[in-house]
């Protein structure tokens, strides 16, 4: 197995009364891409600040590129790039600016902190920006200004605080292709998210968190295949005949929906087509009108709704997406 | 994205190697640098360092300088120093403004999880306030010349007076900075430090002299530091110092920052 670029045991975080982290248990291998996902709350930029060397853990221990986050933490800080939850750039300043700033903070001269920050900006696509005030920048070019300044020297491990939270999808997929560029530049890249898609595509594994606790781990399709058998989509003609429906699909199976859905669908598992079309002809009989039914895979909402039993933020909904 | 280019992204990712990160005067020139930046980027934080006493100087030497000191002339001789006292002393309020700025905004989560000299952004930001006094001091001396201040210390004396507000000045700014960790938004910084501010100014001998006041605000008044820091910049301003009074101020100011930049820079430190 490939050396680990972050191993936890036991993790906890108390703030307080509130207990953030019950102890989480993490084994990241190196140069992959790896998802922490889960709800808002569920305890993920807990982990990430803790791994960062930003809070200090209550219990467990946590070591990052081997090295303890608590006792080497100017070692840590040293090899590990964080981009956090909001784009941590100074609005007064130019993007050019910014990226100056920072490289001369870890060391460069003014000369290659210079020509360091013009690189940059091209290979971001913001050159033409450069000069102006990031406070004009857009959600997207910001985040893209913000991952630029955490790759200001090379980093063995960036970390990605929700970085597509709140932007559109154009800009949304701007920033999934550079985190594959990164990753395939051999750098580990460990992101949050709360959106499934997201993990589904960009990250190689996932770690599903919920209530301070990891609770799944693996592929996008070892958690696929953690629900056994198949998924039904049926979408009903009539919002208001949906719980009836609901009602005589949880009789005829013996078991109740897998996600809620929005108040037109819904979501059963099936172990195979034969009930899935069970199921079909008892919605028919009891003329409740069909519109569109699918059978496949179950997706990684469905994953989620199975582990935590609660609806969760389902797919990427491009505008109004609270952080 | 086509190989080609993908190809010339990656390069430019990998051409860093790691370096050593910057030496702790490195980081706090270049946060200095930042805070100067600033400045030039948002000219109106200017504003307020300006025209508030400009508006200040004159306001009180031609409205109250007859009825307090008999003429407007002789009254700026006595007002000068205090004004540049007072001035001073409410621009400082800025440097928790601006600490809690970058709380919210999340910029000093990045410093602190950059391999740097931890108290070297704080530092920094110091660095860009005396930039800022000294604009201030500048403006109010010009303003104050020409309205017929004339300082008998000369050249030296105005600049030792000078660096004396600023000593006192950055042993203050440590409190803002406890501010600027505590309450929430930048707003409420501002309010709490004037809070503080507004008293500290006015009941000293800024405006007026100590004499003028009921026997009890005079014990009081005494008691206050901008009120030694006032009579040693008017001593040092009109060439006859006090040492005394510079000593006062010097050792306030000492036992100011021994209190407080522990206290700030171990919240500084904490988690939030």
């Amino acid at each position: 197995m490939a050396p680990l670029a972050i191993e936890t045991k036991g993790l906890a975080k108390e703030f307080g009364a509130t207990k953030a982290l019950l102890g989480v248990d993490l084994k990241i291998p190196q140069g992959c891409v790896y998802g922490l996902l889960g709800p808002n709350g569920a305890g993920k930029t807990t982990t990430i600040r803790i791994l960062t060397t930003l809070l200090k853990p209550s219990a467990g221990q946590a070591l990052v590129l081997g090295l303890d986050v608590v006792h080497e933490a100017a070692k840590v800080r040293q090899r590990v790039s964080l981009t956090g939850q909001y784009a941590s750039v100074d609005e007064d300043l130019t993007g050019y600016e910014n990226l100056v700033l920072i490289a001369r903070l870890l060391g460069s001269s003014w000369r290659d902190a210079r020509r360091r920050a013009s690189d940059l900006l091209d290979v971001f696509g913001l050159a033409e920006a450069a000069g102006r005030q990031v406070r004009t920048f857009s959600g997207g070019m910001r985040r893209r200004l913000d991952i630029a300044a955490s790759l200001v020297v090379k980093t063995e491990l960036l970390i990605l605080d929700e970085p597509t939270t709140g932007l559109d999808p154009r800009s949304r997929n701007q920033v999934w292709d550079l985190v594959r560029m990164i990753a395939a530049d051999g750098t580990t890249v460990l992101l949050t998210t709360q959106y499934l898609e997201e993990a589904d595509r960009l990250a190689e594994r996932l770690a599903v968190i919920d209530h301070g606790r990891v609770i799944a781990e693996g592929t996008g399709r070892e958690l696929k295949a953690s629900i056994a058998g198949q998924t039904l989509h049926i979408q009903v003609a009539d919002a208001k005949r949906r719980v009836e429906a609901a009602e005589l699909i949880a009789r005829r199976l013996g078991a109740g929906l897998l996600a809620p859905g929005d108040d037109v669908s819904l979501v059963v598992k099936v172990a195979d087509a034969a009930i899935a079309a069970d199921v079909l002809h008892t919605l028919s009989q009891a003329q409740i009108r069909i519109l569109d039914f699918s059978l496949g895979a179950p997706s990684l909402d469905d994953v989620f709704f199975a582990l935590t039993h609660r609806p969760t933020v389902t797919s990427l909904d491009p505008i109004g997406v609270t952080p | 994205m086509s190989q080609d280019s993908f190809d010339a992204r990656a390069a430019v990712l990998l051409s860093p190697k790691q370096q050593r990160p910057a030496s702790a005067l490195s980081a706090v020139t270049t946060l200095a640098w930042r805070a100067l930046l600033k400045i030039k980027h948002v000219p109106f934080q200017l504003f307020d360092v300006t025209i508030t006493p400009i508006m200040f100087t004159l306001l009180f030497t031609y409205i109250f300088g007859g009825a307090l000191a008999g003429s407007p002339d002789t009254y700026i001789q006595f007002l000068l120093p205090g004004i540049l006292v007072q001035t001073i002393l409410f621009i400082t309020v800025y440097t928790g403004v601006g600490l809690n700025t970058d709380i919210q905004k999340g910029l000093f989560d990045r410093f602190r999880s950059l391999p740097i000299w931890q108290p070297a952004p704080i530092l920094g930001a110091l660095g860009g306030d005396l930039f800022r006094y000294s604009i201030a001091a500048l403006i109010i001396l010009v303003l104050g010349t020409i309205l017929g201040f004339r300082p008998e210390g000369g050249v030296v004396g105005v600049a030792l007076a000078f660096g004396l507000v600023l000593v006192f000045s950055l042993a203050l700014s440590w409190i803002w900075l406890i501010f600027g960790m505590i309450v929430k938004t930048p707003e409420s910084v501002m309010t709490t430090s004037f809070f503080f501010l507004m008293p500290l100014t006015f009941a000293s001998n800024i405006f007026v002299e100590l004499k003028t006041m009921p026997h009890w605000l005079q014990v009081l008044v005494r008691f206050n530091p901008v009120t030694r820091l006032t009579d040693a910049s008017r001593g040092l301003m009109h060439g006859q110092p006090v040492l005394e009074d510079v000593l006062w101020v010097l050792g306030a100011s000492a036992l100011l920052v021994l209190i407080t930049a522990p206290v700030a820079m171990r919240m500084y430190h904490k988690e939030r």
